[in-house]
């Protein structure tokens, strides 16, 4: 059902003619629990392709969030679509089970969110360009904004899965100070009382989380509701526009990490944050940013070269030549980006609840795993 | 480690033991006296989560939500049995899973077209956030012992129900011997309508009040549906008190669990490994239990012999 949803969705999506100049395949999450990345995803990248009035058909399907959906859903799109660009992957297990097959049948994959390590080393590759970041990158910066808040002390915790592991060690990869406690929760989890009370037990002066989507939620209510007034920190995932209002006034004041924010002043944002509210009624999230700014690359190289040609259009892509929602933007060697990661604030701004930069956290950040890159 | 924090997690394994049961209890009573394996109980605890989300976002008031995920539930609930479940008694159970696991879909898509793919808001009521003070200085949720009360008051009616009432009776006999009962003249698919209806509205409460303290969200019902299955096979399937006395042991379990064995690694490994292995080790320990209790009773804790 979904399925048939999705690709009439499609369908109708087509920009220009029947025979478009590029071709797009993006695999994304629009069903079960993951499904607002994916759909916030989709949404940026339409808009960017609408605006710029871009000759690119779009073909989009729901990957249910299964590695199985995404590889299948993959080989139609190359074999008997004949895409020319794969993109929309938002898990990193996911991107792993699709990117490395369809890049060996020499296709383009610009990744709008999962940044897993394995492709940003040893495994990098020519026409992989990640836009969004690595996936240690906000963790790390949440790292360096405990040294500077001050904080000496921190209680960490995480899901025991490849992505929690990996979220807290970019976290300890920067913070400098002790750990007043080391958690891995289950995946899936949702009653976080058991953590809580070691937090309060624990004497932190601070606490470092990573909790993607409802488990974060639950977390961030139960803390609140549990009278414990000690700091939180987190990267920016747990306090974006999609979870904010099932979150409500317990996120209020809490510092996070992102490479953006809707009141980030660049022209390209004020314009995006703007149109996105116009086009879907709501404000965009980290996710929709990146989306946009995916579209937006691929747009740009699709003005200096044709993506038959593979090393030109790889090294238009490579030269990152668009307006970022980011600001500055450019590719590391390993074409992942280089850019700057701020620190936000979650405060309420008449009656919505929303981001506010308050500093920078890491300047003109790339990854860990760049130097294992040889390509 | 203090001693008030093991008082602590006590409290917090009691309360998500009585949570699991209220959920559990209606999955076995639907399995027990019916005879139906039901998957789509997770999506009628779902339903009960936004009904209340929303009737509480509308009237600012959460008692309202209760009231509205509780009738919203029982009536998606008598809704489902009359049109899909009714056809699947006499088939075997794999024709329920597969019926039911639509269920499961229909309901996720449907809840998404009507709410969003947004989680939704749902906050405890303000009269409830405090939290009172334990011995030894620590300080506990008044909501979690809320939820704990609401559990006992849900076990103590369920015991008075199948007990006490010529309803109970009647699901009694109707758990012995379904063919008698209908020739004694009782309306059986009524009878079914009436106790599939009960187990949906005790998910949807489950549901609502998980819901306050957790995320409002499609699918947030699969997980919680895995955990209730496990309690009623370490229970007994459709006996009352097993689902009871199994929930406040995959509840104590767990939470104590996760809190201890983590510690007691630390005792001969390095920290962070220790962390790693005992966090491991915690997430199957409900699983070892189950395992532990059909060994040692193949009908789980209540079950009937034979």
């Amino acid at each position: 059902m979904t399925r048939l949803i999705a690709a009439l969705a499609g369908a109708t999506m087509l920009a220009g003619p029947a025979l478009a100049e590029m071709k797009v395949g993006m695999i994304t999450t629009l069903s079960g629990g993951g499904a607002g990345l994916g759909i916030d995803v989709r949404d940026g990248f339409l808009l960017a392709v609408k605006q710029a009035g871009a000759d690119i058909e779009v073909i989009v399907k729901d990957d249910e969030q299964k590695p199985d959906v995404a590889v299948q859903l993959a080989d139609e799109m190359i074999q008997s679509d004949g895409v020319d660009v794969l993109t929309g992957i938002i898990f990193s297990n996911i991107a792993m089970a699709v990117v490395p097959a369809a890049l060996a049948q020499d296709r383009f994959y610009l990744s709008p969110n999962a940044g897993p390590s394995a492709l940003a080393g040893a495994g990098c590759s020519p026409n992989y360009f990640n836009v969004a970041w690595q996936n240690d990158n906000l963790h790390e910066a949440a790292g360096a904004y405990a040294n500077t808040a001050g904080y000496a002390n921190t209680f960490i915790l995480a899901p025991n899965y490849p992505a929690g592991t990996d979220a807290l060690t970019g976290y300890k990869r920067f913070y400098e100070g002790a750990l007043a406690g080391e958690v891995y929760t289950q995946l899936g989890q949702t009653d976080y009382a058991g953590e809580i009370a070691q937090i309060r037990a624990s004497g932190a002066d601070s606490v470092f989380f990573f909790l993607p989507g409802g488990m974060g939620i639950a977390f961030l209510k139960q803390y609140a509701q549990s009278g414990v007034d000690i700091p939180l920190i987190g990267p920016g995932f747990s306090f974006d526009q999609d979870i904010l209002p099932a979150v409500g006034e317990a996120a209020l004041g809490v510092r996070n990490t992102a490479q953006w924010s809707p009141d980030l002043d660049n022209e390209a944002n004020r314009a995006f944050v703007e149109s996105f509210q116009a086009e879907y009624g709501r404000l965009p999230s980290l996710y929709a940013s990146q989306g946009f700014d995916t579209a937006n690359l691929l747009i740009s190289a699709m003005g200096k070269a044709d993506v038959a040609d593979q090393d030109a259009f790889r090294a238009a892509l490579r030269e990152a030549d668009f307006a970022s929602t980011r600001g500055d933007f450019a590719f590391g060697p390993n074409h992942h980006p280089v850019q700057d990661i701020y620190v936000r604030e979650v405060v309420d701004a008449d009656g919505t609840l929303t981001n506010r930069i308050v500093g920078v956290a890491l300047e003109d950040r790339a990854d860990a795993y760049a130097a294992d890159c040889k390509m | 480690m203090a001693w008030t924090l093991l008082l602590e997690q006590v409290l917090n394994g009691l309360q998500y033991g009585m949570t699991l049961f209220v959920m559990a209890s209606g999955l076995t009573l639907v399995f027990g006296v019916m005879g139906l394996i039901n998957l789509a109980h997770g999506s009628l605890y779902m339903v009960g989560a936004f009904a209340c989300a929303a009737v509480a976002a509308a009237t600012g008031s959460f008692a309202l939500g209760l009231v509205a995920a509780l009738a919203a539930a029982a009536a998606a609930g008598a809704l489902v049995e009359l049109l899909v479940i009714r056809r699947l008694y006499a088939r075997d159970h794999l024709d329920q899973v597969l019926a039911t696991f639509a269920l499961i879909l229909i309901f996720s898509e449907g809840t998404r077209w009507v709410f969003g793919s947004f989680p939704l808001y749902l906050s405890i009521p303000a009269a409830l956030s405090g939290s009172v003070p334990l011995p030894g200085g620590s300080a506990y949720p008044v909501y979690r012992l809320v939820v704990i009360a609401v559990g006992l008051a849900v076990a103590a009616f369920l015991f008075w129900l199948i007990g006490r009432t010529r309803l109970g009776v009647q699901i009694r006999a109707g758990e012995a011997d379904r063919e008698m009962i209908a020739a004694l003249g009782v309306d059986i698919s009524r009878l079914y309508t009436a106790i599939f209806a009960l187990g949906a509205a005790l998910a949807g409460l489950a549901g609502a009040l998980v819901g306050a303290l957790q995320s409002v969200q499609v699918g947030m019902g699969e997980p919680v549906l895995i955990l209730a299955f496990v309690v009623i096979v370490i229970g007994g399937i459709g006996s009352i008190r097993g689902a009871l006395v199994g929930a406040l042991l995959v509840g104590l379990t767990d939470t104590l669990g996760r809190f201890l064995l983590p510690q007691a690694f630390r005792a001969v490994l390095e920290p962070s490994a220790a962390t790693g292995v005992g966090s491991a080790l915690a997430s199957m320990l409900i699983y070892v239990l189950m395992a532990g209790v059909l060994i040692w009773r193949p009908k789980g804790l209540y079950g009937a012999a034979g």
